[in-house]
């Protein structure tokens, strides 16, 4: 009698479990499509896969990759593989700090990265990086010198990196759910939203705002002002949803949380999919960030890693590539290549007055122990 | 002699995954960056926070201990006393969950509590919403997580009692109360006390279920080990080593106490 039952019930647990896997692939294919299909075609252009025409040889071996989560085009890794012969291991994690793990530790050989500004910085001052050979990548022509403009603060001349993706922190709202004016991160004190703001899990982030919020530097080294910034955030405290990074997206779409620290980004795609979103750099100014393609000292593929940067920095796989992950590209090329609804919204493409007040994060040595132990408060004040 | 060949093995897997970590952890806590100091040490153990935050969790461990000696005592007890095949099946419908993947079970929460309830229910804030409501969700996934780890070893013990105990404590003129309060708990103590232990050492260093449950705006002494060790900066791995001597010793106090109590060592060592 026992073991009857016992094996109905087996049998009733991996029919569910069958059911269940079946329906995640069915969404699986729903979700492509919907990604592929809003994506349009540049115009004018001719069926090559590249802009440019660009051959490449077979290189072979495995290239391991490591970046944030949902940031690359999946299908343009297939394309790489398939022109180079290359076999792309893609690894993915959550935040800046944790990617500094993965290169630090001996036994892990990465051979592209994608930092952010100041972990660039900071690497470089470790001697972690690999000086690029720009004779491997001639698509970096296309690159907005605009945008090189900026980066050179944290990699003079770009020796070392090659910008990939940029944007702003700000602040997106329901516009269902919030009825004051969004125009200062004040916002995110007010005790009519209490349960229903989302913070970003991260210290540079979190912190830097709260900063601006209180008039002071986001690159400070002053413990007074870092303490004032985390007694801030300690009396947000009840207030807060939560730190989010990823998951915070699926709440501020599906309208359980009223507003969001993020990234201009991930804005872009949130409000793609909730029109009573809406997204706004407040106006004591923000963080204009830049997450860079970089080769670590370690890497062992060198002639793939210089291959893949090229391959990104084409005019037609870039602008792919941006429109699937809806994060701003520096690519002039591409840029020429995306539509009015890309380069006309100024969530993608912010105006020049919005740049103007924000700032690019610096390597901040060992103070970044003040900013942790700060962090480490806050983390543990709810 | 020819036995000891058997023990390598095993001594070989203490050597590797307890001894060389604990040496590890010792290393990164009094040596920062190649230099030996005690000051990264002493900082961390005068610091505060470090404190605050280790009471919560005791407080949330016992917390947790208790509400599952609460809930999973009656269940084991009904358990104990039902046919064997009916009791066989009923814990199996209680350790199927298990069979799911911890942190897949903790999402599931996490989906139960953010979307689930409010949108079943129309309400329009969250448990986690609200001031004071992250504690008690994650008590709540706590208890769920934890409940078949007490169950288990009270309903060992009690399906192994001797019921003529029992008739015996009837028969010379105890009442039920009575014949439970001085025959069936006493006996089923070794039972109670693998259970606590089961369920309180888990839960005083869990991170998982804070993290995920609390939005990650909620800290147990877990979570700020894994931030120390996440922080990014060399300083932070002699940070979490310290944090996690402190959690060590509380481990191996509180384990002491409970094998004091435990003496015939039954009722444990079933999972």
């Amino acid at each position: 009698m026992k073991k009857w039952l016992c094996l109905l019930l087996a049998a009733v647990m991996l029919l569910g479990l069958a059911a269940c896997e079946k329906k995640g692939r069915d969404s699986d294919k729903e979700n492509n499509a919907e990604t592929v299909e809003p994506a349009p075609e540049p115009s004018g252009d001719d069926d090559g896969i590249f802009a440019d025409g660009d051959q490449y040889s077979f290189i072979g071996g495995e290239l391991n990759v490591l970046n944030w989560g949902e940031y690359i085009d999946p299908e343009l890794i297939e394309i790489f593989e398939k022109e180079t012969g290359v076999t792309v291991n893609y690894i993915e994690m959550t935040s800046n700090e944790e990617m500094l793990i993965k290169m630090r530790s001996s036994d892990s050989s990465y051979d592209l990265c994608f930092p952010s500004d100041y972990i660039i910085e900071q690497m470089i001052r470790e001697d972690m990086l690999q000086p690029l050979d720009y004779s491997k990548i001639p698509n970096v022509k296309n690159i907005d010198p605009k945008m090189t403009e900026i980066t050179n603060v944290f990699d003079p001349g770009n020796k070392y990196s090659v910008p990939y993706m940029w944007g702003t922190v700000g602040i997106l709202y329901n516009t269902k759910k919030v009825d004051d004016p969004v125009t200062s991160w004040g916002i995110l004190w007010n005790e009519k939203y209490a349960g229903k703001i989302w913070m970003y899990d991260s210290v540079r982030d979190t912190i830097g705002i709260t900063l601006k919020y209180l008039g002071y530097d986001l690159n400070t080294r002053s413990e007074a002002e870092v303490a004032a910034a985390r007694d801030k955030l300690i009396e947000q405290a009840p207030l807060r949803k939560g730190f989010g990074t990823d998951n915070m997206k699926t709440s501020m779409v599906n309208g359980k949380a009223a507003i969001a620290v993020i990234y201009s980004g991930d804005a872009f795609a949130c409000i793609e999919e909730n029109p009573d979103l809406a997204y706004v750099v407040p106006e004591e100014g923000s963080n204009v960030w830049f997450d860079n393609v970089i080769i670590p000292k370690s890497a062992q593929n060198i002639e793939a890693a210089h291959a893949f940067i090229n391959f990104l920095n084409d005019g037609k796989i870039a602008a792919r590539n941006t429109e699937y992950i809806c994060y701003s590209t520096p690519n002039k090329a591409a840029m020429d290549r995306l539509d009015a609804y890309f380069t006309e919204n100024e969530t993608y493409n912010p105006p020049a007055e919005v740049l103007a007040r924000c700032e690019v994060f610096h390597d901040l040595g060992d103070f970044v122990e003040v900013f942790n132990a700060a962090w480490s408060k806050i983390k543990s004040s709810n | 002699m020819k036995r000891k060949f058997f023990a390598y093995p095993y001594i070989v897997w203490m050597i590797l995954f307890i001894a060389v970590p604990m040496l590890f952890i010792f290393y990164y806590a009094f040596n920062v960056d190649g230099t030996w100091t005690t000051e990264r040490f002493l900082s961390t153990i005068s610091d505060k926070d470090t404190w605050s935050v280790l009471w919560r969790s005791i407080v949330m461990a016992f917390e947790t201990t208790a509400i599952c000696l609460l809930l999973g005592y009656p269940i084991a007890y009904i358990l104990s006393n039902m046919k064997k095949s009916v009791a066989g099946f009923i814990s199996i419908l209680f350790f199927v969950p298990m069979w799911m993947n911890f942190v897949l079970r903790t999402y599931a929460w996490s989906a139960i509590i953010e979307y689930a309830i409010p949108d079943l229910f129309h309400v329009e804030n969250t448990l986690t919403d609200l001031p004071g409501g992250k504690t008690i969700a994650v008590l709540l996934v706590m208890v769920y997580d934890f409940l078949p780890f007490m169950i288990m070893p009270l309903y060992n013990t009690l399906s192994k009692m001797d019921k003529s105990l029992i008739e015996a404590s009837r028969d010379l003129g105890a009442d039920g109360l009575t014949t439970f309060l001085r025959v069936v708990l006493p006996l089923s103590v070794p039972g109670i006390v693998s259970g606590i232990t089961m369920v309180f050492v888990p839960s005083i260093t869990a991170f998982t279920v804070p993290e995920l449950i609390g939005n990650g705006d909620y800290s147990l002494y877990g979570n700020k080990i894994e931030q120390a060790f996440k922080s990014g900066n060399i300083s932070g791995y002699s940070v979490g080593s310290t944090l996690s001597i402190v959690l060590l010793i509380l481990v191996i106090i509180s384990t002491v106490i409970m094998n004091r109590f435990d003496k015939d060592k039954e009722g444990g060592s079933i999972l």
